[in-house]
């Protein structure tokens, strides 16, 4: 890491396919490199490996049979993906969910982003080296995943929301046993910390690496943990509350200097937020009915609705148009948080070895089911 | 698995939380006659129906009305819906529009873009829809132009960076070009994918989508599931 040098042999750019089958690229990203030795000139990412249709399939379904569909965008998220899509089509028909419901759902959620928090964590400690994080965090995982068979029988595409409310009332035990294990977190968290926040090896690999300022941060589009890492206070929880996110009291933690360091402190300090909100939702759950009393088959009038939610990556959007009595969606589009966010790859990376490429990867925290839909 | 179950939980000690009026959940299945009674004391709104937002013509919003006295005859008409106003843009204007959006009205950031595919309208086939957010007073407004079939639309690339893989999904879906993207090529699907799987008249299965990506082993136009006349 010295100053300019002059180089010994005559230097040609390489270009390199990284991906799609590389393990650190977190599913089927393919990025195209333009490197000079070791240091990356351009990247460019290829998606749509995985492309599905989703958007197409929704157009075919009646509404709450597009909730299915939803899970299987983010993968690792799949309640907050239900949530931004009942959230929206309640928008959209004019339904009030119970607060018994309301607080059903942000527990799921706050599991889920903790759940999906600690794969990242897991993956991108990985990538840089470190092994140990990922069987402690995946031990943690474990018990949500198990809270959420207990509750809905699924473990990843839960399909666990309805349009109006929740499918299921909580099973017996369910709130004391989530209970405990939201007491046991802030240790368990205090534990990941001990690995990794002090580490000399992990500070390196990560202070000053795929630094973005809050301007260009806007000007692509950020939403989540990298916007906030940059500094910008914003999480939809907050400006635009849905379900009862209004009523519990939880801090939007930023960061200051929009690297990968900060970023990761960033989801630390949001996975200690979600334990507080949900020991808040667990004291505070209301009795009451588990659904509105919406009709059997949902009729639709012609409008268009953006609803969206703060999912574990950002900010997840859905923008359906409905058609006057249709009972499914004419069209419905998803935002996804990783695609967007994906697409600042490129400028954060210039510049940086490739190894580094790895980790700004990991700290976009991206998923492909969901980029490419 | 019924929607509504009367809810069996144990009985809690009083919640912190201000609950509804009445808990009678057991009366959840006889509701269909309710009407009946209307001196009980109001229900709340989980239990009455479901109220439809409504349409309403917008004439008030400052930065609607900013934008009409700034540029002539860019905004159509506005309305609001589900508590999101909506301003209907003429089409040569679109970049004009966002550009003073962006720099005089403080809606630096780009949500979302995206279309609708509306195949029998008169007015143009298209819907792009902008979705703009200012984070001083968190206002979100949303832009609607119509685009025609075979006419294209200016890219506002250059106003916001990230409108640039929006565009290209839009392009890839729905074959809307944008002129002045930097790098208009598909982004889902491959190149050679025959037509743009958003568009109504395309199908959810059958189709040929074409298989350039393997010109020895598909003859052009030939995809795997092609039968008819000509198939590979």
């Amino acid at each position: 890491m010295s100053g300019p040098l002059e180089p010994l042999f005559d230097v040609e750019e390489m270009e390199l396919s990284f991906g799609p089958q590389h393990p650190s690229t977190h599913g089927v990203l393919r990025v195209m490199l333009k490197l000079d030795g070791e240091k990356i000139m351009d990247a460019k990412p290829i998606i749509g490996y995985l492309h599905r249709g989703t958007e197409k399939l929704f157009e075919k379904e009646p509404f709450p049979q597009c909730i299915p569909h939803t899970d299987r965008m983010d993968y690792v998220a799949a309640a907050t993906n239900n949530q931004g899509f009942v959230v929206t089509m309640e928008k959209a028909l004019g339904i009030t969910i119970p607060p018994r419901a309301a607080y059903i759902r942000m527990m799921l959620a706050e599991l889920q982003r903790l759940s999906s928090h600690m794969v990242w964590l897991a993956t991108h400690a990985i990538d840089l080296g470190a092994i140990t994080p990922f069987f402690y965090t995946f031990r943690e995982r474990e018990e949500i995943l198990d809270l959420f068979e207990a509750y809905c029988g699924a473990r990843l595409t839960l399909n666990t929301m309805k349009i109006g409310g929740v499918p299921f009332e909580l099973p017996d035990g369910w709130i004391e046993r989530c209970s405990a294990f939201v007491d046991s977190l802030p240790g368990h968290i205090d534990e990941y910390e001990q690995l990794l926040t002090e580490n000399r090896i992990w500070r390196r690999r990560t202070i000053g690496v795929g630094v973005i300022s809050a301007e260009d941060a806007i000007e692509w589009g950020l939403t989540g943990p990298p916007l906030r890492g940059s500094g910008v206070k914003w999480d939809i929880r907050k400006v635009f509350p849905y379900d009862r996110y209004d009523e519990v009291d939880f801090e939007v933690p930023i960061g200051a200097n929009g690297d990968t360091y900060d970023r990761y402190l960033v989801r630390i300090e949001e996975m200690r937020q979600s334990t507080r909100i949900l020991r808040q939702c667990l004291d505070r759950l209301p009795d009451g009915p588990i659904m509105a009393k919406a009709p059997k088959v949902l009729r639709a009038q012609e409008g268009m609705v953006y609803g969206s939610v703060e999912a574990p990556k950002g900010e997840l959007g859905y923008f359906v148009v409905t058609t006057a009595k249709a009972t499914q969606p004419y069209r419905c589009h998803v935002r996804p948080p990783s695609f967007i966010n994906l697409q600042a790859l490129p400028v954060m990376v210039k510049g940086l070895l490739v190894a580094d490429l790895v980790a700004v990867i990991g700290t976009l925290d991206i998923v492909l089911g969901e980029i490419d839909r | 698995m019924t929607d509504e179950k009367s809810t069996p939980q144990p009985e809690k000690k009083p919640v912190s939380e201000p609950v509804q009026g009445n808990e009678k959940p057991s009366t959840d299945q006889a509701s269909e006659a309710v009407t009946v009674n209307e001196e009980a004391p109001p229900k709340p709104p989980w239990e009455e129906k479901p109220v439809p937002p409504v349409h309403e013509e917008v004439s008030d919003d400052p930065d609607v009305n900013a934008l009409r006295e700034k540029i002539d005859g860019a905004v159509l008409a506005a309305e609001s819906y589900a508590g999101d106003v909506t301003a209907i843009v003429a089409r040569d204007r679109i970049v004009e529009a966002c550009r003073f959006l962006k720099e005089d009205r403080g809606f630096k950031f780009l949500v979302d873009l995206t279309a609708v595919d509306w195949p029998e309208r008169e007015e143009g086939r298209f819907d792009l829809i902008y979705w703009l957010h200012r984070f001083d007073d968190s206002k979100r407004l949303r832009l609607r132009t119509c685009v025609p079939e075979n006419e294209s639309v200016a890219s506002v690339t250059a106003v916001w960076k990230v409108a640039n893989w929006m565009e290209r999904e839009v392009y890839d879906m729905f074959g809307v070009i944008f002129d002045g993207h930097p790098n208009l090529e598909r982004i889902l699907t491959w190149e050679g994918f025959n037509g743009h799987p958003l568009r109504k008249d395309f199908p959810l299965e059958g189709i040929d989508t074409g298989a350039a990506i393997y010109p020895d082993v598909y003859p052009e136009g030939g995809g795997p599931l092609v039968e008819e006349e000509g198939g590979a």
